[in-house]
């Protein structure tokens, strides 16, 4: 056990403090460089070359044979009515979402008891894994123990029971009011930031000014919201593009495959189809698209940070 | 007043419409905790109120023991890897720039520009090389890698956050690098490391998707896959209490920490908030 002191190190020759330090740094960063590398930059890399390549799932690696994959998987008679199922589910859900966020945040923004404890509420679906979300909505869909369909049978106010997952729009709107319920906790509190973040008097001059509360809303709440409102859509928009867990477990494509999304389609490609190959050109067309998104969505939100 | 000024609503109207949305809010969790214990013809509580559905579950597939402990452990490594590495890279990161120190954190960053979904079908043939196929050590591994970006960040602030002349005084009495991390940084970033660790936890135990891919064994199976399958068990019926005494397994850990630890999960999404 040498003392460590630097001063001591420089004195007797060996590497100088600053040296030592940028080492310590290396040193500390090994983990975090092991973990990136192999579970990150590998796959991306691995992904890539699958996507040029045959590769069944049980035989493996086979040759190169591009575009044969990325032709594949665009004649797939899933892959484009999936594409524009889950565009539709996205925009439904990121309409919904930001809407009823922006309304719950105003409603508990302020700092009172009451405001504390109804944000604790809107937060609580949110503390819950997206499966076990499913798995409850799947109960309370049901026609024999859900809390909507049976009671109102029973009631004889409807004949048979409400098909929440029977049709392909039923399907989505049930499917859309389980995320809502789920996530608009999450989207309330990035709002709530933002929107404690504009500061009072410039509510207090609208007021002065004889603003109404619509005027306030729309000259000082939205634009001032900007930057908060970019941050909510890129994550919802993101998150929605990529929706799985929610339909493999509540409606598992059905009815007749009209509630496949784009990610499902990679797992039906790889593990049903057992064909690596075209799953990795399908996971390098989502990549690539979300890369974009995320790009023009960040350019968006750098540029609203400027006016 | 303080409770309506922007909204631009009265005060009862106020009241009347936030505890109607808290109601609608809290309607499913209820109603899963009272379905849960409801009889259904074709289960295991045909008659009246009881714990049927729960002894069904507890001897479904595996046992809910084996399941439960399986989850218990994915959670426990992940929230272990997590801190381990965000913590020695975040104090790096922090305090030691070296040359390349920058560039690894924005590769740490960039993990959030890619999909999950894109890279589980190279992270399955990978696994399986590394002899790494249904194991629960390769499922904590890429969820860990999945939490870093976020870790990472929240730790590199925290550690940046600590006055220097703390650190000095510190080596000049003669501490090394480590037992100044140890000795006087980690107390003082408690609550990053509580965030970091509430959110690996939940990022774990409710993750669907990587162990529905890599985790085939029965016996290898955490919480959220076997209740997906559960739901199946009998020819025909469908065990909807079953299901849902899984869905209170799954989220009564969740509800009780987000209620014991709310403003560490809010520091959490507010990081992310403010970051943009």
């Amino acid at each position: 056990m040498t003392p460590d002191v630097p001063d001591a190190h420089a004195a007797r020759g060996g590497l100088s403090f600053f040296v030592r330090r940028q080492l310590m740094g290396f040193v500390y960063t090994i983990p975090t460089l092991v973990l990136v590398v192999l579970l990150f930059v590998t796959p991306l890399l691995l992904v890539a070359k699958m996507s040029l390549s045959s590769w069944a799932l049980l035989t493996g690696e086979g040759a190169y044979n591009f575009p044969k994959n990325f032709v594949a998987i665009s004649r797939n008679q899933l892959f484009w009515p999936a594409v524009w199922f889950t565009i539709e589910y996205t925009v439904v859900v990121t309409i919904l979402l930001l809407g009823l966020g922006l309304g719950l945040a105003m409603l508990v923004q302020a700092q009172s008891r009451w405001a504390n404890i109804m944000r604790t509420v809107f937060l609580l679906p949110v503390s819950l894994g997206l499966a076990a979300a499913s798995l409850l909505a799947y109960g309370f869909y049901s026609p024999s123990i859900g809390p909507i369909s049976p009671p109102l049978e029973q009631l004889g106010l409807i004949q048979g029971p409400i098909g929440f997952l029977t049709t392909s729009l039923s399907a989505l709107m049930s499917t859309t009011f389980l995320v809502v319920w789920k996530y608009a906790g999450f989207y309330m509190l990035i709002l709530v930031v933002g929107l404690q973040g504009i500061p009072d008097d410039l509510f207090e001059a609208a007021s002065l000014d004889g603003a109404s509360a619509r005027q306030t809303f729309r000259y000082v709440t939205l634009p001032l919201l900007r930057p908060s409102l970019s941050l909510a859509l890129i994550l919802c928009v993101t998150g929605s593009l990529l929706a799985f867990d929610q339909f493999f477990i509540l409606t598992k494509g059905a009815p007749d495959n009209s509630t496949v999304t784009v990610v499902q389609v990679i797992y039906r490609e790889a593990f049903q189809r057992q064909n690596l190959g075209t799953a990795s050109a399908l996971s390098i067309i989502v990549l690539v698209v979300l890369v974009l998104l995320n790009a023009l969505q960040f350019r968006f939100l750098r540029g609203s940070d400027r006016d | 007043m303080s409770n309506t000024q922007h909204t631009g609503i009265g005060r009862t109207p106020y009241f009347v419409l936030t505890g109607g949305l808290a109601i609608i809010f809290l309607f499913p969790l209820l109603w899963s905790l009272f379905a849960s214990v409801s009889p259904q013809p074709g289960t295991g509580q045909t008659i009246g109120f009881g714990f049927g559905n729960y002894a069904t579950m507890f001897l479904f597939g595996a046992g809910l023991p084996l399941i439960a402990l399986n989850s218990i452990f994915v959670s426990g490594l992940t929230v272990a890897i997590t801190l381990v590495v965000s913590a020695l890279g975040g104090y790096a990161f922090a305090r030691f720039k070296f040359w390349g120190s920058d560039a690894l954190f924005l590769l740490t960053l960039s993990i959030l520009m890619v999909p999950f979904a894109s890279l589980i079908i190279p992270l399955y043939v990978l696994l399986n090389k590394l002899g790494l196929s249904n194991s629960l050590l390769g499922v904590s591994l890429i969820i860990a890698m999945y939490q870093l970006p976020f870790a990472t960040f929240m730790m590199r602030i925290s550690f940046e956050a600590i006055p220097r002349d703390l650190e000095e005084s510190a080596m000049i009495d003669g501490c090394g690098t480590f037992s100044v991390l140890w000795r006087i940084m980690l107390p003082s970033v408690t609550p990053g490391l509580v965030t970091v660790g509430l959110f690996a936890f939940l990022a774990a135990w409710n993750e669907f998707f990587a162990p529905l891919i890599m985790l085939t064994d029965p016996n290898k199976q955490t919480l959220p896959v076997a209740m997906a399958n559960l739901r199946q068990q009998t020819m025909g019926v469908i065990n909807y209490g079953a299901t849902e005494a899984g869905v209170v397994v799954m989220a009564v850990p969740c509800v009780i920490l987000f209620l014991l630890l709310q403003r560490y999960y809010v520091r959490g999404f507010m990081s992310g908030a403010v970051k943009g």
